[in-house]
């Protein structure tokens, strides 16, 4: 699947529901299920301080691919981040990069990403590009210079 | 006297509705809504009478000087100062003590001098003072609080010394809702002839408030948290000291006479009041004060101690909800947290049950580091909240916490 897909997969998901309790049951559920982070990537380098909630997010390049772990100390933060996580890891840098992302405006979680909601959503987003960018880059000096 | 249903009715936003529910305003503590008056005397300054103070000679001009200075008088005689001169306005709490404690530290802070505030300040009661100390190589020492959220006067009184140059803490703790024993503190001070500043951003709104029976040095409050328009505030400074200290702001207005070579000063309070001030501001907070008035300040003070009760009572009787703030001597806010769920997330669900309560640090991280925790779950009420509301409030919370069982 396209990360454009899976926006429009998590779209539909959401479009069944009206009642904004659903929604947030649904969050919550997700952000139950989103996979533990390495304990040892809980730590202050991979911290995004929100002034409300915290996330922690982690890359790993394999080379073709970035894939991203990611965990949050409140549940609905947390939901939202398995959201994330799921359009953007297992994705190649160029992928990320050039992604377009409306999923959260379409769910009716905006206010979530707005700048004065100051939960860590907003930077973690500009955080997985900045990664993205920053293997990007490492790439092209290798295919350019040789990994050496 | 009003009841709630007329006293609500002169407050045009509580009428409104959030997510097709209605609206259950509990963050009365960030900033009150405003009463139709408030919002027909700023209206009017703009559409009957504006023009630029203290400038001109034309009709317009003296009538809104007028205006301004009347608001003047009215804040005097509502904090029951000795004189006019002694009423500035500022933009606000933060902007107050800013500016005393800037003025302050230029004209009596030397190196080894300290400055004591509480562990329960907000944030605008700490980091001017940090900046000054730093400027001046001062130093801040800080009142110990308890586990219930008071201040630990003895160590207060410990504290006190020739070193001391100047007192500056809170009324009531914005975080806890913790009633501190401002009377003890400024006549300790007093007794080695050291100055208090009183911070009343959460004082004022909530009962009477008399300089002459405070006898503090210095009173700040916001006019946006007593029903007032945001954006203008007070700086009341007894004047033996208004007149010592030097401006903290320079600008239009606040001279006397200005050559390249040298300025003076205008007159008391003008000196302070540097640039085109905020005067729809001012006007709005006199009419606001006016409000106040009429309903009257034993009447609100009663009618939130009832409120503060209620609600301490039906929220105790949540089973996994902690109040944080015990203090016998406590007003209209209440600081909470829920077993295992982040304040975060209840106060995501609160909101989109119509429930606006605030969740963080207040702006007072240490008061939360003193605790332990990120942050709390804060319902701030005042006299135009109902036990309806309440009982919403907790219903809401019962909510949340099957939520996320």
């Amino acid at each position: 699947m396209t990360i454009s897909e899976v926006q429009d997969k998590i779209i539909d998901e959401f479009s069944l529901f009206d009642d904004w309790m659903d929604k947030y049951n649904l969050l919550i559920d997700l952000g139950k299920e989103l996979p533990v982070i390495d304990p040892k990537f809980k730590v202050k380098d991979f911290l995004i301080e929100g002034c409300q909630s915290k996330v922690w997010l982690h890359p790993d390049y394999d080379g073709k691919m970035i894939t991203f772990t990611a965990d949050s100390d409140a549940i609905i933060t947390r939901g939202i981040v398995a959201l994330l996580i799921k359009v953007f890891s297992n994705r190649t840098p160029e992928e990320i990069i050039s992604t377009n992302l409306y999923f959260i405006e379409k769910i009716g979680l905006r206010q979530n990403l707005s700048p004065t909601r100051s939960n860590g959503l907003l930077s973690m987003v500009r955080q997985m590009k900045l990664y993205a960018l920053a293997f990007n880059a490492k790439k092209q000096i290798e295919l350019r210079y040789g990994s050496n | 006297m009003k009841d709630i249903a007329e006293i609500r009715a002169d407050f045009p936003i509580l009428n409104r509705k959030v997510y097709n529910k209605p609206l259950v305003y509990f963050d009365n503590g960030a900033t009150t809504q405003k009463p139709q008056c408030v919002i027909d005397a700023v209206t009017e300054v703009y559409t009957t009478y504006n023009a630029n103070i203290h400038r001109g000679v034309h009709f317009l001009s003296d009538m809104s000087s007028e205006a301004y200075e009347n608001a003047r008088e009215k804040v005097r005689s509502f904090i029951n100062a000795g004189k006019r001169e002694e009423v500035v306005f500022t933009s606000g709490t933060t902007g107050s003590i800013n500016g005393i404690a800037f003025s302050f530290g230029e004209r009596y802070i030397k190196p080894g001098d300290e400055i004591i505030i509480s562990h329960l300040e907000h944030h605008a009661n700490i980091v001017p003072w940090q900046m000054m100390c730093e400027r001046k190589g001062a130093v801040l020492r800080v009142i110990p609080i308890n586990n219930a959220g008071e201040i630990i006067l003895e160590e207060y009184l410990k504290m006190l010394s020739s070193k001391t140059k100047l007192v500056s803490v809170t009324q009531v703790s914005n975080a806890l809702g913790t009633v501190l024993p401002v009377n003890e503190i400024i006549a300790a001070a007093h007794s080695v002839n050291v100055p208090v500043l009183i911070d009343g951003a959460q004082g004022i709104q909530h009962g009477v408030v008399d300089m002459k029976t405070m006898d503090c040095d210095f009173y700040v409050f916001s006019s946006h948290k007593i029903y007032g328009p945001t954006g203008i505030g007070i700086l009341y400074g007894k004047e033996k000291w208004l007149s010592e200290l030097p401006p903290f702001q320079g600008g239009g207005d606040m001279v006397d006479k200005v050559t390249f070579e040298k300025t003076t000063y205008n007159e008391l309070p003008f000196k302070f009041e540097a640039g085109t001030m905020n005067y729809p501001g001012a006007i709005g907070l006199a009419r606001a004060l006016d409000y106040v008035n009429s309903i009257g300040r034993e009447n609100i003070a009663i009618m939130e101690k009832e409120l503060l009760s209620y609600t301490t009572e039906k929220l105790s009787g949540i089973n996994g909800l902690k109040i944080y703030g015990n203090s016998v001597r406590k007003i209209s806010i209440i600081s909470f947290l829920l077993k295992d769920i982040h304040q975060y997330d209840a106060g995501m669900i609160l909101d989109k049950m119509g429930i606006a309560v605030r969740t963080g640090t207040h702006c007072s991280q240490p008061v939360m580091d003193r605790y332990g925790i990120d942050g709390t779950i804060r319902a701030s009420i005042c006299f135009y909240n109902t036990k309806e509301e309440i009982d919403t409030l907790a219903t809401g919370i019962e909510k949340v916490i099957s939520m996320f069982s």
